[in-house]
């Protein structure tokens, strides 16, 4: 079981009654209103902190990612945030997760598959390359890309850097969306014969046959939690099934939102703000925006408005509790969330990547801090060999990095 | 399907076989093409009306055939789809035919007579997209909700025209069809004109010959009536005919008066 902090970086300071006054966390928020660039530089050096932490506590990986003109995540260039992860962690057997730069919207792909080459090469071989898609408002409503490309384009630039990375002569790229007459890499990743690839993906059924197909570690990023996922990661297993690969389970990941304190109670009054302010606030976009005409191809279309899996539920009615209850978020006394995040997520869905949300929202440093760390001492070491009996190995993780260590201790009291 | 409407329909394959076209025609007179805008093909009242005097020819936009869908990905460009329906006059037989267009289905038609000013002979444009203009930017209509779209479009949203194209059916499998087909048609018409529907028209717009008319809903909320003016000072000779208590679907909201502003136009 490899476990991965996961961060958003998003706006921790948003006006009380932003989801009442703005249109949308995404796409249309007023920068100017809103948001102040030194403050932004200190939320960036705090998510960078925070990341740095997780890693000294005993995380096996941590994760940025990519999005565009909003206020839940933005870090439009997640690969500048981990070439600082990369060099700072070079002393810890910590793998890079980049979830990661957004393969459709570079110009040209191959850019990509340099970045994260150079971010191997830094790292001395960590990097886990994750190839999203990247989400509608990102790439149709801020990057311009016609929703009926979006996948389209996404593969060709899926093929173009697989190829740039293993080929060994230069070649030649006639594609569709991109030509290039000599593709020859500099650098190579020193994970060869590329580092492992996961493929973020919301639930489209052809994401699915893509991931199996190409052997990827397919990574649902999920907000709704296991119960809602479930239906889902059942659709990808058979898939996988239907296609004769084994049932290991690091074919999979899965992204919960976690919240640890000392007791149940503890954990309610420690983080029900910051939980509430992340579902009301940071995912305030227009339902329709998740979806514009075309983005699905007519098969997924077509399945998702006969079974509607998505935005059944309209969470700015819920609260705290419903979000616990419906396992939104796991959160509770340290015996409380491993057991749940084992029974639902882990098992449950079959899960072994699975990566965790510490920093929700508004929560600020030093309570993200706190929440790492009792993770990183009370969950994370029962979590850690769920599947060692098994005898799965973990393709999708740098090789070096495979076999299970013992964490270090907790630098809790070396970060003031 | 419901909406045929004592139409006949033929499907033709054009491009090497992989785009198939479903025309619905109806009438007798002069032959007429009509290009339907970004929500798909309805066999109308002012198409009722227009096929009294012509034989109205209403081909679907690639991708929005029935049993089809997929067809729409063997077609990358604009210039794909003009030498497309290039291709399904030239199956049909056609060498000119007067043109008529709603909205993206106007574009289309400015288009195909900007590529080969010999293929329209006469022009009716109603409310076309294809120009911009940074102070008065075109509606993104694919980023409404479903419940916002109706009043975006129509003057009337209760108006019978806008029932037309949102039906509200009680039984969930054909609201499901047509919130499905509804969805496609608008992927399948933006995928030539994401993000912005200006692709260069302006620049071919000189090369058209036939005589125009361009229809608009004075109420045109999608692309307001200053689009009329662009239009117009761009095509040599074109006439505006503004439209009261319409939106961006005139020929539904007002059909008599369309159709008769349409048919006195196009008569020989």
């Amino acid at each position: 079981m490899k476990i991965s902090a996961f961060h958003l970086m998003p706006h921790r300071e948003l006006p009380a009654d932003f989801e009442k006054r703005y249109e949308s966390v995404w796409v249309t928020p007023p920068w100017w209103e809103l948001a102040d660039p030194a403050r932004v530089g200190q939320y960036y050096n705090w998510t960078l902190d925070e990341l740095l932490f997780a890693a000294r506590a005993g995380f096996d990986g941590v994760c940025t990612n990519e999005h565009h003109q909003n206020a839940y995540g933005f870090m439009p260039s997640p690969n500048i945030m981990g070439a600082v992860l990369a060099k700072a962690t070079n002393d810890l057997p910590v793998a890079v997760v980049q979830m990661g730069a957004t393969l459709p919207t570079q110009n040209p792909p191959v850019r990509v598959a340099e970045e994260y080459a150079m971010l191997d090469c830094i790292s001395g071989g960590r990097l886990v390359a994750g190839l999203p898609l990247g989400s509608p408002m990102d790439v149709n409503l801020c990057y311009g890309i016609t929703p009926m490309e979006h996948r389209e384009r996404y593969r060709e630039a899926f093929a173009l850097v697989m190829k740039a990375w293993t080929a060994r002569e230069i070649f030649a790229w006639n594609g569709k969306y991109t030509q290039l007459a000599n593709v020859n890499l500099w650098p190579r990743p020193i994970q060869q014969p590329h580092p492992p690839v996961w493929v973020p993906g919301s639930g489209s059924i052809s994401t699915f046959d893509f991931a199996v197909d190409n052997e990827v570690c397919y990574c649902f990023l999920s907000y709704s939690g296991a119960k809602s996922a479930k239906g889902m990661m059942d659709g990808y297993w058979n898939v996988v099934t239907k296609k004769g690969r084994d049932a290991n389970p690091y074919r999979a990941g899965f992204l919960q939102l976690v919240t640890v304190a000392e007791t149940d109670a503890k954990a309610e009054e420690l983080y029900a703000k910051h939980v509430e302010y992340f579902y009301h606030k940071c995912l305030h976009v227009p339902a329709v925006w998740f979806s514009p005409p075309g983005n699905q191809d007519y098969r997924s279309l077509e399945a998702s408005a006969r079974t509607p899996m998505r935005f059944a539920v309209n969470a700015k009615e819920l609260r705290y509790r419903d979000f616990v209850e419906k396992g939104y978020v796991i959160s509770g006394s340290p015996a409380t969330v491993r057991q749940r995040l084992q029974e639902e997520v882990v098992k449950g869905l079959r899960v072994g990547n699975l990566m965790v949300l510490l920093q929700i929202g508004s929560m600020p440093h030093e309570l993200t801090l706190q929440n790492m760390d009792l993770f990183a001492r009370e969950v994370l070491p029962s979590l850690r060999p769920v599947w060692e009996n098994e005898g799965w190995v973990n393709h999708w993780w740098p090789e070096k990095l495979r076999a299970r260590f013992e964490p270090t201790p907790s630098p809790r009291n070396r970060v003031a | 399907m419901s909406d045929l409407n004592g139409t006949s329909a033929r499907t033709v394959s054009v491009w090497q076989d992989q785009v198939r076209l479903r025309i619905l025609s109806k009438g007798k007179g002069p032959g007429v093409f009509f290009f339907h805008g970004p929500w798909g093909l309805h066999w109308d009242p002012f198409l009722d009306a227009l096929a009294r005097d012509f034989t109205v020819h209403a081909p679907e936009h690639p991708g929005t055939t029935p049993g089809a869908p997929d067809d729409i990905t063997h077609l990358d460009n604009l210039w794909d789809l003009v030498l497309c329906y290039d291709e399904l006059l030239d199956s049909l037989g056609i060498e000119s035919a007067a043109m008529v267009g709603h909205s993206f289905g106007a574009m289309v038609a400015c288009e195909l007579a900007a590529a080969n000013p010999r293929r329209a002979g006469r022009l009716a444009l109603i409310d076309p997209i294809g120009l911009w203009l940074d102070d008065t930017p075109v509606t993104n209509w694919m980023m409404l909700s479903a419940g916002e779209m109706p009043g975006r479009i129509f003057h009337d949203p209760a108006s019978a025209g806008a029932k037309l194209l949102f039906p509200s059916p009680a039984d969930d499998d054909a609201r499901i069809s047509a919130q499905v087909g509804l969805t496609w048609a608008m992927g399948s018409t933006g995928k030539f004109i994401w993000p912005i529907p200006d692709k260069g028209l302006k620049k071919r717009l000189h090369r058209v010959k036939a005589p125009t008319l361009l229809i608009w809903g004075a109420e045109d909320r999608i692309a307001p009536p200053v689009y009329a003016e662009e239009f117009a000072r761009r095509i040599p000779g074109a006439r505006i005919e503004s439209v009261k208590g319409a939106g961006h679907a005139p020929q539904l909201e007002q059909p008599a008066v369309v159709a008769d502003r349409v048919r006195e136009f196009l008569r020989p």
